[in-house]
């Protein structure tokens, strides 16, 4: 009996609750962002904290209205942005409850967030249920738009596929002999998919290459003896690898000492981050890539200068790696649609302004815009970042896409240089709208009819 | 031939960086009848503590040489830091519980480590790095085995988990407190009614353990970068290991170690794909056969 | 006495959550679909700690539930509420009264440890079916109950009440079942199994009963979870989330059905506002609040409830 007046309490306490939140939320005083990325766990060092790190340092900024042009309004159409950081760890059925609360328990007006795939694929369906506007700032794999669709739900940054397909045409463009190819991928969704785009593209584009050996080590694994043994034994021209974090610099300190790079050139589609870490570890003449125009890749511009300078300002002199490029595309994605649509409101207002209640109009016309003008505004839109200029082009235009880059690494002086570097354009890398990323590749990366 | 050479060779590299850890944890079981999850945690922290020393070593110009010494400090402070406050502070107070709570409160503590590793580290890779880009791992140089290159440093953890098993085997075995210690794990009531001091018997173990599992992550650290939530992934293999070998034995957690070393070789040579659960697949295979592990004692039947 | 007492308070419990229902936030409904979907599988894992048995690979049961949920969706296109909790009870009790066989004769942590090798090899199976989305998962719809649409404003409402309506059912029933003959033996095996064997009673076959239930219960909460949360993944075989499993069971005390399901709610609870609050440091809260639990209240957080002492 006891638990049942206990329980009746507790929905009592909670109704209250409800109610009181429900009457505070009708004036706008700021713009509520749920921040989700991973603050523990294997990806927290490399993706997780940085990502943090940018969204800090980035909120912190546009509050002050201190972003280069177009982006010099502060805040959100002049509303200052509000920071609510939570833990992307402990799983997908973990984080759907955790969106549940951000949303419905903290109210907030957007979620950007999501590094994990699966975290992604699980999100993007509740994000629709609950009719609240979701950015996807990290997370590569191509299923969210190519198997479902979506309107609350927006990616500001290309999918996975990109970094397969320019990884094998940089290959054919500078390493045209090599013939026999390695693969050592973290056996998880992201590394399989990795390697079957991969090993797809690079048959589609040569078909007398050799698959000499597949390596799927577990995710987090941390010894690799074995498998560079029988990396080693394989004799590859190429060893192509999406290992990231921890297991990437684990694999080169355990592969490095055993010269396993002496016949091999390696390739490492999400290396970048690491060039500054592993000095003296990454052999010259590895091709890294960094997951689009991101990092060493970005082109010059007042907008990367700014996020180079917030950024190092928080990350004591580091410079910020391709997710905190991410978070900018993210963050800047939103701004731009959210201003884009009060200037589709004052623009309406004006012919309007001989009306009579000419102050209630434009009042009505400067008010922050609802959610759904907010998605208006976003889809299909192209706005620049930090990486160069994003194009909300597929899926509906909800998934961004962008060109990507890889170099190749050149050590002097004690610093990891990149050299060698290749652009490759949106369209040679990302498959047309309503094609999905295997069958584009399988079909020799045809494009329209 | 290269290939069967090559499992061979990383088989019994990996069965012996195993067995370094999996034998503290099977002592912890035999003697105190507690399958300790933080054990994962000290392995960890172990390493951490490592690349910290071996990184001041190196700040300081000292010769490379000298962090080799810097790993085993490393350990030696961590047993001596954690296993007073863990079994002092907290195991003894639980001794005579349920088996599974014993687990649970070693799981607890695992948690609350976690996030002290992280407070203390950060969420940062870390690894071993000298002025001028070397690690104890590339230090000692290499060996050639039919065409494959491998770092001596490998050898040294192979001494290493041989020189633990047999010391272990000669204290419990030729010394006076190992015979004492064998009294205890046979019956700890009886043994306290003789005399014995049970309870400096189970501090002594906890450390030795705890040493063992740092003493593993010490030896680690240099291959590879040390990652909060490094302890998740080791705990599991080496309960694994300890699972096949039978708990509580010595020579168990060897041939355990030995078996899951060369099924995890022998899988990433011939069948990449199945690695990942291989392990898993000989832990239920070996248990199906013999239930209670390889290696494993009758016991009393209590009517 | 106390057995009518329990059934009066199960009753009373669903009616005032089907009555609460549509008038709670709907975080607390989504919190509360969580923690029932929970507290069925950690009945599960009562029945089994009863009979003096911990599972550290319970989350093998859970997943499956949740996957035959899914599946049935996938291949026949039925996404019918009941069906996939149907479909999950069906795989679950396949599935655990042939691994019963083997299992059954194990104990301790024998048990414990196959139960963890036979979990973590549907995990190495899952991840490498790419066609299940590998570690990634793939999401789950359920779109009528009974043949009755149910999509639209009042999903969550709807699949909260069935929710709580199985919760009754399944608590009643395991509350009956510990009652009768044989739910009695449990007990009785946990303190001597020879003594059993002596009084003519077979342990094996109680063992297998009880684990068969127990399984079924996990996959009823995993077919539950998956409608629940729309997505399922590998992840819910992989050990963490069994020995979590575990947690809330050893933190609830297993002195009565109420204990899991009131615990399932602490434990998500606690772990929600940790989260929230305390987002660097909450696996720290969750091991302080388990030691505390552990050390001060030995029988679970049901001992709160309970004058006299139960046996743990």
């Amino acid at each position: 009996m006891l638990r049942s007046i206990l329980r009746s309490a507790v929905v009592c306490c909670s109704l209250l609750a409800s109610l009181s939140t429900g009457a505070l939320a009708a004036q706008k005083t700021s713009v509520k962002v749920g921040f989700v990325t991973f603050l523990s766990g294997p990806a927290a060092g490399p993706f997780g904290v940085p990502a943090k790190l940018a969204a800090e340092a980035i909120v912190d900024s546009l509050n002050r209205g201190e972003a280069p042009a177009p982006y010099q309004i502060k805040g959100f159409g002049g509303l200052p942005i509000e920071l609510v950081i939570v833990d992307e760890a402990g799983g997908a059925s973990k984080q759907v409850a955790e969106f549940r609360t951000l949303v419905q328990r903290q109210d907030v007006d957007l979620v950007i967030g999501y590094i994990g795939s699966g975290d992604c694929l699980a999100v993007a369906p509740i994000a629709e249920e609950v009719k609240r506007l979701t950015v996807l700032f990290d997370c590569g794999t191509p299923r969210i738009f190519e198997e479902g669709s979506y309107k609350y739900v927006f990616r500001t940054r290309p999918h996975a596929t990109m970094d397969a397909v320019a990884a094998a045409l940089y290959l054919r463009d500078t390493h045209p002999t090599a013939r026999r190819i390695a693969g050592i991928n973290q056996n998880y969704a992201y590394g399989q998919d990795s390697w079957n785009d991969f090993e797809a593209s690079i048959k589609a584009l040569n078909p007398d290459v050799d698959i000499v050996t597949s390596q799927m080590p577990k995710f987090g694994a941390g010894q690799y003896g074995s498998e560079i043994s029988a990396l080693f034994a394989a004799r590859p021209d190429v060893i192509h690898s999406s290992l990231w974090g921890g297991d990437l610099e684990a694999f080169m300190l355990q592969a490095q000492p055993r010269n396993l790079f002496r016949k091999s050139t390696l390739v490492l589609v999400a290396g970048e981050p690491y060039l500054h870490r592993l000095p003296g570890k990454i052999p010259d003449g590895t091709i890294v890539g960094a997951r689009g125009t991101n990092g060493v890749y970005a082109p010059d511009s007042p907008l990367k200068k700014w996020l180079v300078d917030i950024y190092k300002t928080r990350a004591d002199g580091l410079a910020p790696n391709y997710p905190a490029y991410s978070v900018a595309e993210a963050f800047l994605g939103v701004k731009a649609a959210w201003e884009k649509a009060i200037g589709k409101k004052i623009g309406s207002a004006i012919p309007m302004g001989a009306a009579k209640n000419v102050k209630e109009e434009m009042d009505k016309a400067y008010a922050p815009p609802t959610q759904d003008e907010v998605i208006a505004a976003f889809e299909h839109s192209t706005f620049e970042s930090p990486s160069g200029k994003v194009q909300m082009s597929l899926g509906n235009g909800h998934q961004a896409v962008t060109g990507t880059a890889y170099g190749a690494t050149h050590f002097v002086d004690g610093v990891v240089k990149v050299e060698k570097i290749r652009y490759y354009k949106a369209d040679e890398v990302t498959p047309p709208a309503g094609v999905k990323s295997l069958d584009w590749i399988r079909s020799g990366f045809k494009r329209g009819n | 031939m290269t290939e069967f050479v090559a499992v061979l060779v990383d088989g019994i590299v990996y069965a012996s960086w195993l067995f370094i850890i999996a034998v503290g944890l099977t002592l912890i079981y035999g003697v105190m009848k507690i399958l300790n999850i933080a054990h994962g945690s000290l392995y960890a922290l172990g390493a951490f503590a490592a690349v910290s020393c071996a990184n001041a070593w190196f700040a300081q110009g000292y010769a490379a040489m000298g962090s080799f010494a810097m790993l085993a400090v490393a350990a030696i402070a961590v047993a001596l830091v954690f296993a007073p406050i863990i079994e002092r502070g907290l195991l003894r107070h639980m001794y005579g519980k349920d088996e599974v709570v014993l687990v649970l409160v070693t799981y607890a503590l695992f948690l609350i480590l976690e996030d002290f590793i992280k407070l203390v580290w950060g969420v940062d890779p870390l690894f071993v790095q000298g002025p001028n880009y070397e690690t104890p791992y590339s230090l000692l140089g290499n060996f050639d085995v039919a065409g494959l290159t491998y770092p001596n440093y490998n050898l040294l953890l192979v001494g290493v988990a041989i020189v633990a098993g047999l010391a272990l085997a000669w204290a419990l075995n030729r010394t006076r407190s190992g015979k004492l210690l064998l009294a205890v794990i046979h019956d700890r009531e009886v043994s306290a009614a003789l005399g014995i001091n049970v309870g400096r018997m189970y501090f002594v173990t906890f450390t030795i353990g705890a040493f063992l599992a740092a003493l593993g992550g010490a030896l680690t650290a240099p291959t590879v970068s040390v990652v909060t939530g490094m302890g998740a992934e080791v705990i599991v293999m080496a309960f694994a290991v300890v699972v096949i070998g039978g708990l509580g034995s010595l020579p168990g957690a060897a041939l355990g170690a030995l078996i899951v070393g060369m099924v995890r070789a022998a899988a990433v040579h011939y069948a990449p794909e199945v690695e990942l659960f291989s392990v898993y697949f000989v832990m239920a295979a070996v248990l199906i056969a013999r239930p209670k592990g390889l290696f494993s004692g009758a016991e009393v039947r209590k009517i | 006495m106390t057995r009518d007492r329990t059934v009066l308070a199960l009753l009373v419990v669903v009616a005032v959550l089907l009555a609460a229902g549509p008038f709670l936030p709907r975080w607390m409904i989504s919190l509360f679909n969580v923690s029932m979907g929970y507290g069925i599988v950690v009945l599960g894992m009562m029945l089994l700690m009863r009979t003096g048995l911990v599972s550290f690979g319970h989350g093998l049961y859970y997943c499956l539930g949740a996957y035959a949920a899914g599946m049935i969706d996938q291949i026949w296109n039925v996404s019918d509420m009941l069906a996939m909790i149907g479909g999950g009870i069906v795989v679950t009790a396949v599935v655990s009264t042939i691994l019963g066989f083997l299992l059954s004769k194990y104990r301790e942590i024998f048990f414990a440890m196959l139960s963890l090798a036979f979990s973590m090899i549907l995990y190495g199976l899952l991840v490498k079916s790419a066609s299940l989305g590998s570690t990634d998962g793939f999401n789950v719809a359920a779109k009528t109950l009974a043949g009755m649409d149910i999509t639209g404003k009042g999903l969550r409402l709807t699949v909260y009440s069935v929710t709580v309506v199985v919760m009754g059912i399944a608590a009643l029933l395991l509350h009956r079942y510990l009652a009768s003959h044989r739910g009695r033996l449990a007990g009785a095996i946990r303190d001597n199994e020879l003594r059993v064997e002596y009084m003519g009673a077979s342990v094996r076959a109680t063992v297998h009963v009880n684990y068969v239930i127990s399984a079924v219960l996990a996959g009823i909460g995993g077919a539950l979870m998956a409608i629940n949360i729309g997505h399922i993944d590998p992840e819910m075989t992989y050990w963490p989330q069994s020995g979590e499993f575990v947690f809330i069971a050893i933190l609830s005390g297993t002195a009565s059905v109420f204990a899991p399901l009131g615990g399932a709610l602490v434990f998500e609870t606690v772990r929600s506002f940790a989260y929230e609050y305390s987002p660097n440091t909450w696996q720290m809260v969750l091991g302080i609040t388990m030691l505390v639990v552990m050390i001060f209240l030995p029988g679970g957080l049901w001992s709160l409830f309970t004058r006299k002492k139960v046996a743990a």
